[in-house]
């Protein structure tokens, strides 16, 4: 009894942790970067829907129009050696009206009293431009830096996103209302709806992925930039648009996660980091390349937490983090890397 | 000594020698503290990250294990502090070696993933243990006394800090100026031609690692000493990245830049974390978002830091004359000439289906200067990997002396005295020409970490370097000794190649197409050069496309085509040979 129970707590939370390693290993794989931030997107979506559920304006429409005005700056700063009218207005409609718009809408709708689905489509919608504007500010210039110099660079931006997190949150924890309140029970188990919400979110996901990267031209574009970037670029594929839609995709992943996590547990502005640390885990395993191996390890991941919070439970995070050592040095020994890379 | 150069550190230690006797404000002494305390770590870290290329995150635990180690020796069995030091940075440095062991193995990203989890792993560990007192952590740690005197106050273990961070700093920058310092230095981006000169890359690895756990762990003991009490919390991951900002802030190549590094974004959080609450109204820490910003924006604008940019204020240091030294380095004793001495037997590799050397049998007799030539993707480069251990044999067997050298590694094959040069060169361009070449002659010096730290190498030095001097006139690069090998064009990168395998003191020279690049009256010197060497009783094999270079001076040719020997004798009869003709001609013959 208390096996299906920790099985079922683990697979619900392994779901969530391989939404996450998904989203790094796409992210990874497209543009070289090891995206350390992704768990600050599961935050702001957990606690931009639990302020939804509060009928308040969530803070993350203000965050959002920061962003683009500093996304903007940064379009003018680099069209300062002259510019065309075209690049400039859609500089100023994507960095400036969008955001305002998404933030006009907010303040429209909030007063309504929204369905809970609607809530939770909200938040996406909220969340989903950040990682443009992530992209644009922190990573578009340093397109060219080394995989080490990103990671640093993604240690940064998860520094500052954590804090802007703290400023516009506050240290309080939140909790956001389910997006159904039912529980089914089969057998002796119990099944919450939230849970079923977050399996098929999941495998919904995977599948549109999979749709994705096979059957579109822009997702087998982000592929062919994914092998070689500048053989991409010679065939006319604009690696700048691959990175955008990757680091989109990554951030509504982020937020999906944060509106299917918000119900089930407590969200601080630094919850974040650790569930997106744990999605790492399944990423690296998978050698943040393989989205099947990821999805797999990412299940293990939370089975392996849920029993060692019962039988080891202080020692669940040095466990977590202490496995993925083992793996690192498998993969380092299994993937000989060549020094001219 | 040029007085321009050492009056701002004069002038730098005079001003912490006089801080904490001024009137200024107490808070002033603390943040000096704690930037001396940062200093320490971001000095290791500078090592480890801006020189050896290992990014570590997880550099706060190894403080961590320094603090708690003296934490619990001192307040429950009551030993004096000075004891603990020893064995704080033994422990420190105990810890440091098995979790090198594993990091240094981890390639490219996941090295720092994996700092990033042992970081975390550790941190928690920390919060769990009893015997640490769990996240309360330890209290009532004893001050430390000498004579009698008890540094109690924040003033007085001031000097105790500094003293320390300057003791590190310089004993960093002796240890980056010498023999062991170019093998660290190799390890970023030119790890293959140290091996082939000897490095042992895992150790040079695992020595910066230790290193820089171990200054970690200096900073750990003082912090605990001066705090008097210790828990979990400036142990943790946030830490560790705090102190890699430092680094990068600073300029992670630069001993000095640390310190730099490390009061910027001290002295930054400092001034946030005064007035920043006055603006927002509330306290939290929001200075990560400006060390966030921070850390992304010196990314984009200026990669190597901040540090650089002040030394374009200091005079440029004039360049080092080399150092006269009266010793001799011992010379190889050459086998007689007309021996046999490398000899290749049915060496084959194969790259799964494709086998680019086919049992591909040949020798160089001592003395000899032998010429390995085909046609593009014969095989050539490949058969010096096999010669030289880079890549391993699918079947056959290289003998040196008779000695068979399968399965050594290349720094193994580097002692027998083969040295090579590379087809796409392999030097480092941020170091000087003269310390390239002094990296071939690794293998001639034995001096180590602890001799190199406190400058008693000084006279090993001296030769070594004497040495790479002659080898660099030699081959008429001279002029060129101080300017950084970057500087050097293709051709003469290329010949720095040929110094850098000759301060090695070859028996064997294996040279990948050293003339590519050259100039024809610079074609011309290479040749009296090699036979020269001949002369002297050294072998030499080399790949060359340049016909007239190669006809002109080899002993013996031998000719691949396809991976396959299709000629082997004197150049005048493999000119006449037929499928010679056929493979660079293209005709039937």
């Amino acid at each position: 009894m208390i096996a299906t129970f920790l099985i079922q707590d683990g697979v619900t939370n392994g779901a969530i942790y391989a939404l996450l390693g998904l989203a790094l290993v796409l992210v990874f794989s497209v543009t070289r970067v090891i995206f350390i931030p992704q768990g600050e997107f599961v935050a702001y979506g957990a606690l931009t829907l639990a302020l939804l559920d509060n009928d308040r304006i969530p803070a993350t429409t203000s965050l959002l129009l920061c962003f683009g005005a500093i996304a903007f700056l940064a379009d003018l700063w680099s069209m300062r050696r002259g510019a065309d009218v075209r690049a400039f207005t859609r500089s100023l409609a994507l960095n400036l009206v969008f955001p305002a718009a998404i933030y006009g809408l907010t303040t429209v709708l909030v007063p309504l009293g929204l369905p809970s689905f609607a809530k939770a489509l909200l938040t996406i919608l909220i969340i989903a431009p950040m990682g443009y504007y992530v992209y644009r500010i922190a990573y578009r210039p340093l397109a060219d830096a080394s995989v080490l110099v990103l990671l640093i660079a993604s240690v940064g931006v998860h520094l500052a996103m954590m804090g802007l997190g703290l400023v516009f949150f506050g240290a309080e924890g939140l909790r956001a209302r389910p997006l159904a309140e039912a529980n089914y029970t089969i057998g002796s188990l119990m099944i919450p709806a939230q849970s079923l919400w977050i399996y098929g979110s999941t495998i919904a996901i995977i599948i549109a992925l999979y749709m994705f990267f096979e059957r579109t031209l822009l997702g087998k574009a982000l592929r062919a930039t994914a092998v070689n970037r500048l053989g991409a670029r010679l065939v006319g594929v604009r690696t700048q648009l691959t990175g955008v839609t990757a680091f989109t995709l990554a951030a509504a992943i982020g937020a999906i996660s944060g509106v299917l996590i918000g119900p089930i547990t407590t969200i601080y502005y630094d919850t974040g980091f650790l569930i997106g640390l744990k999605g790492f885990v399944a990423a690296i395993i998978g050698g943040l390349a393989s989205f099947p191996i990821t999805a797999v390890a990412a299940i293990g991941v939370g089975l392996i937490e849920s029993f060692a919070s019962f039988f080891a439970s202080s020692y669940k995070e040095v466990i977590v983090f202490g496995l993925i050592i083992p793996v690192l040095v498998w993969l380092s020994l299994s993937h000989a890397f060549h020094e001219e890379e | 000594m040029n007085i321009r150069r050492i009056l701002p550190g004069f002038v730098g230690i005079l001003f912490l020698a006089i801080v904490p006797v001024l009137p200024v404000p107490p808070f002033w002494i603390t943040l000096l503290n704690n930037i001396g305390l940062a200093s320490l770590v971001t000095i290791g870290l500078v090592l480890l990250t801006g020189v050896g290329g290992l990014t570590s995150f997880g550099q706060a635990a190894f403080c961590g294990f320094g603090a708690y180690t003296t934490a619990v020796l001192s307040t429950n069995y009551g030993v004096s502090p000075w004891l603990t030091l020893p064995l704080s940075l033994i422990v420190g440095a105990v810890i440091a070696l098995p979790l090198g062991l594993i990091t240094v193995r981890l390639s490219g990203h996941f090295l720092p993933l994996g700092t990033i989890a042992w970081g975390l792993a550790l941190y928690y560990l920390f919060g769990k243990i009893d015997l640490l007192g769990r996240y309360d952590g330890i209290s009532g740690i004893p001050p430390i006394k000498f004579a009698g005197y008890r540094f109690l106050s924040d003033g007085s273990i001031y000097y105790l800090i500094w003293f320390f961070v300057i003791v590190v700093a310089i004993g960093a920058g002796n240890l980056l100026d010498s023999r062991i310092g170019r093998a660290i230095r190799a390890l970023r981006g030119g790890g293959q031609a140290a091996e082939a000169f000897g490095v042992n890359i895992v150790r040079a690895k695992l020595t910066v690692f230790i290193f820089a756990g171990v200054v970690a762990a200096l900073s750990g003991w003082l912090y605990a000493h001066m705090q008097r009490s210790v828990n979990p919390t400036p142990f943790g991951l946030s830490m560790g990245i705090e102190y890699l900002l430092m680094a990068v802030v600073g300029g992670a190549g630069h001993v000095w830049g640390a310190i730099f590094g490390a009061s910027i974004v001290l002295v930054l959080k400092d001034i946030l974390q005064r007035f920043l609450p006055d603006i927002i109204g509330t306290t939290a820490n929001f200075e990560m978002i400006v060390f966030g910003i921070l850390l992304v924006l010196i990314l984009q604008l200026s990669r190597d830091g901040l540090w650089p940019l002040a030394l374009k204020l200091l005079p440029k240091r004039p360049p080092r004359p080399v150092p006269a030294s009266s010793r001799k380095l011992a010379k190889r004793t050459l086998a007689p000439a007309g021996s046999p001495l490398l000899k290749v037997e049915k060496a084959r590799k194969a790259f799964g289906g494709l086998v680019a050397v086919n049992d591909v049998s040949f020798e160089v007799k001592a003395g000899q200067i032998v010429g390995l030539i085909g046609p593009n993707g014969a095989g050539k480069s490949t058969t010096f990997n096999l010669i030289t251990g880079i890549a391993s044999l699918t079947s056959g067997s290289v003998f040196y002396e008779g000695q068979p050298l399968r399965g050594d590694s290349p720094r193994q094959i580097a002692r027998h005295g083969i040295a090579r040069t590379f087809q796409h060169a392999k030097i480092l361009p941020d170091m000087s020409v003269l310390e390239n070449v002094a990296l071939g002659a690794h293998l001639r010096g034995s001096a180590g970490v602890f001799r190199s730290f406190f400058r008693l190498e000084r006279e090993e030095e001296a030769t070594l370097l004497a040495e790479a001097a002659t080898q660099l006139e030699r081959v008429g690069l001279g002029q060129y000794r101080d300017r950084p090998a970057g500087d050097l064009a293709l051709g003469q990168i290329r010949i720095l190649e040929i110094a850098r395998a000759l301060a090695a003191d070859p028996a064997v020279l294996l040279l990948d197409e050293p003339a590519a690049g050259l100039r024809h009256g610079e074609k011309q010197e290479l040749a009296s050069l090699l036979r020269k060497l001949r002369e002297e009783g050294v072998s030499v094999l080399l790949v060359e496309h340049d016909m007239g270079f190669v006809m002109g001076l080899v002993d013996h040719l031998v000719v691949l085509d396809f991976g396959t020997l299709i000629a082997d004798g004197q150049p005048a009869d493999v000119r006449r040979h037929p499928s010679v003709i056929a493979a660079y001609l293209g005709g039937v013959a």
